[in-house]
């Protein structure tokens, strides 16, 4: 006969195994179909045209507007949202041993990370509104920015307060300053932690669809400037997927396909720039 | 007569509600080491801290009476803690290199404190390495994290990243209870050579350390004040019951 303990290691075993079946599982599925259903509207003329006159209609061309679009658009929101969330993040250092205020400030950035990225996008569209301003890609840039900075900023703080208590007393017990010692020691032992965060971030922008969908503007060009709309690679998949034809359907895709290597390629890179960055950290 | 670097009159602190030292008053003599003993949770440490305020990073702290350093009164709020800290330096209980070469963390504090040209850094880097015995083994690697050196280096590295900033006072904290005996032996001789120059205060459990190390020594039970006197009077002679029955191991 099994007993207790015996039961409950066996129970939690198959619970464990269920759950990282389920996870893994439904991520290959989503990868197989997008792939699957991608792979044969995959092309060169894709990734190297945009897209021609008659395009959504299944004609010639390929979404190199959308992928240069995408790039720009993140670049610039995670570039944005780092200048506000580092030192946010710093902030919240400096204060957080003893500080009502810097709790306030961090379940707030909590309930804002929660919120939807269509509500970024619509309180944006509004400002726009007040200002007379047309979609573009820096107001695109701005959406993405602001929807990202919550959790940027969190993701950042979460991996300075790891950093061990010894470290920071070593450092004041030399004479430095509390700021001095976050710039010094504590933003340096999280670095790489804080490369990740910031590729994660990068990648969430990326992906982000509703957010720009009022904001950013779309078009079959690349934007040469500020001031020009801009397409998306996960609109461009939303539009062609909104099509009634099926071989532009299937490049939706292979769109998909696209996008998906490009937060693949994000990944790995994040993985090799945190591994170069772990030379001086302290374990 | 030796001349008081410390001077500690009618000093309580209490931590969240809780005292941990009650009315301690006692004189720390200029250039001896001085070791603090008694069982854990006497408050060793807690005084210790105290005399580089670093009880700061505590909530909830209450003090009374005075630590001078100086005719200072270390427990002044208004005191520059930056200046405080270049004076009383401070080695931890266990290492603590900060993430960063081995260069860098003997000159961290020197570019903190604006002395951060690179003749001086260099040539302090070396002073201090030297010191403590360590120049030898990382000359020809001064570039490479502080975290690849056994801990036995990585205390010492601690201790020549202390000196580097000249402070007139060294508090240790158990500073060799982490290391392997050899280590240990290691960071006991650097303090030994070093107490001509320096005001040493050395917390410690370990009973023959503090015999082998001390020139005088202050006993602490449950936060009070037991006994305190020069090292051979004490060890030899102890007059309060507490004492004699700590050294005899009836506790702690």
């Amino acid at each position: 006969m099994m007993d207790r303990r015996t039961a409950e290691e066996s129970f939690f075993k198959t619970l464990m195994y269920l759950s990282i079946i389920i996870v893994v599982g439904s991520l290959f599925l989503v990868f197989a179909i997008v792939i699957m259903k991608g792979i044969g509207a995959l092309n060169i003329a894709m990734v190297t045209q945009v897209p021609h006159g008659g395009y959504y209609l299944g004609r010639e061309g390929g979404i190199l507007n959308a992928i240069i679009g995408s790039v720009y658009l993140s670049t610039g929101a995670i570039i944005f949202a780092s200048v506000i969330s580092l030192p946010t993040a710093w902030y919240l250092q400096n204060y957080s041993e003893r500080s009502n205020y810097a709790t306030l400030v961090r379940s707030m950035l909590d309930v804002a990370a929660g919120i939807p990225s269509l509500i970024y996008g619509a309180f944006i569209f509004l400002v726009m509104i007040m200002v007379h301003a047309r979609a573009s890609l820096l107001w695109g840039i701005i959406t993405v920015g602001v929807f990202l900075v919550p959790l940027l900023t969190r993701a950042i703080d979460e991996i300075m307060q790891m950093v061990p208590a010894k470290l920071k007393e070593a450092s004041l017990s030399l004479g430095a300053s509390r700021l001095e010692t976050i710039f010094h020691v504590v933003t340096r032992q999280a670095l790489p932690g804080i490369i990740t965060a910031v590729l994660v971030a990068f990648g969430r922008g990326i992906g982000d669809a509703a957010s720009v969908l009022f904001t950013a503007g779309y078009t079959d060009s690349i934007p040469t400037s500020l001031n020009d709309p801009v397409a998306t690679l996960p609109l461009a998949i939303f539009f062609q997927l909104g099509t009634p034809f099926p071989q532009v359907q299937q490049r939706a895709y292979a769109s998909g396909i696209i996008l998906l290597i490009i937060v693949f390629v994000i990944c790995i890179g994040s993985r090799y720039l945190s591994k170069k960055f772990t030379k001086y950290v302290i374990k | 007569m030796t001349e008081t670097e410390i001077r500690i009159s009618n000093f309580s602190i209490s931590i969240d509600q809780r005292q941990v030292l009650k009315n301690i008053t006692v004189d720390i003599p200029k250039n001896q080491i001085t070791a603090i003993i008694g069982p854990s949770g006497c408050g060793k440490s807690t005084l210790l801290r105290s005399m580089n305020r670093l009880i700061d990073l505590h909530e909830n702290v209450r003090t009374e009476g005075m630590i001078l350093i100086h005719d200072q009164n270390v427990l002044d709020p208004a005191i520059d803690l930056s200046n405080l800290r270049k004076k009383v330096g401070m080695i931890a209980q266990a290492p603590n290199p900060l993430p960063m070469s081995i260069y860098d963390n003997v000159v961290y504090g020197l570019r903190i404190h604006g002395q951060g040209d690179h003749g001086t850094m260099d040539k302090r880097a070396e002073e201090c390495l030297k010191k403590v015995g360590l120049w030898n083994e990382v000359h020809d690697r001064l570039k490479e994290p502080a975290s690849r050196l056994s801990l036995g280096q990585q205390q010492r590295l601690c201790l020549a990243r202390a000196l580097a900033v000249e402070p007139e006072i060294l508090l240790c904290d158990e500073t060799t209870s982490a290391l392997d005996p050899i280590s240990a032996k290691h960071i006991e001789n650097e303090l030994t050579g070093l107490k001509n120059d320096y005001s040493i205060l050395f917390v410690t459990h370990i009973l023959r350390q503090a015999k082998r190390l001390a020139d005088y020594v202050i006993f602490l039970y449950l936060g009070e004040l037991v006994e305190h006197g020069p090292a051979h009077e004490v060890f030899t002679n102890p007059k309060d019951p507490r004492t004699k029955a700590y050294f005899e191991g009836v506790f702690g």
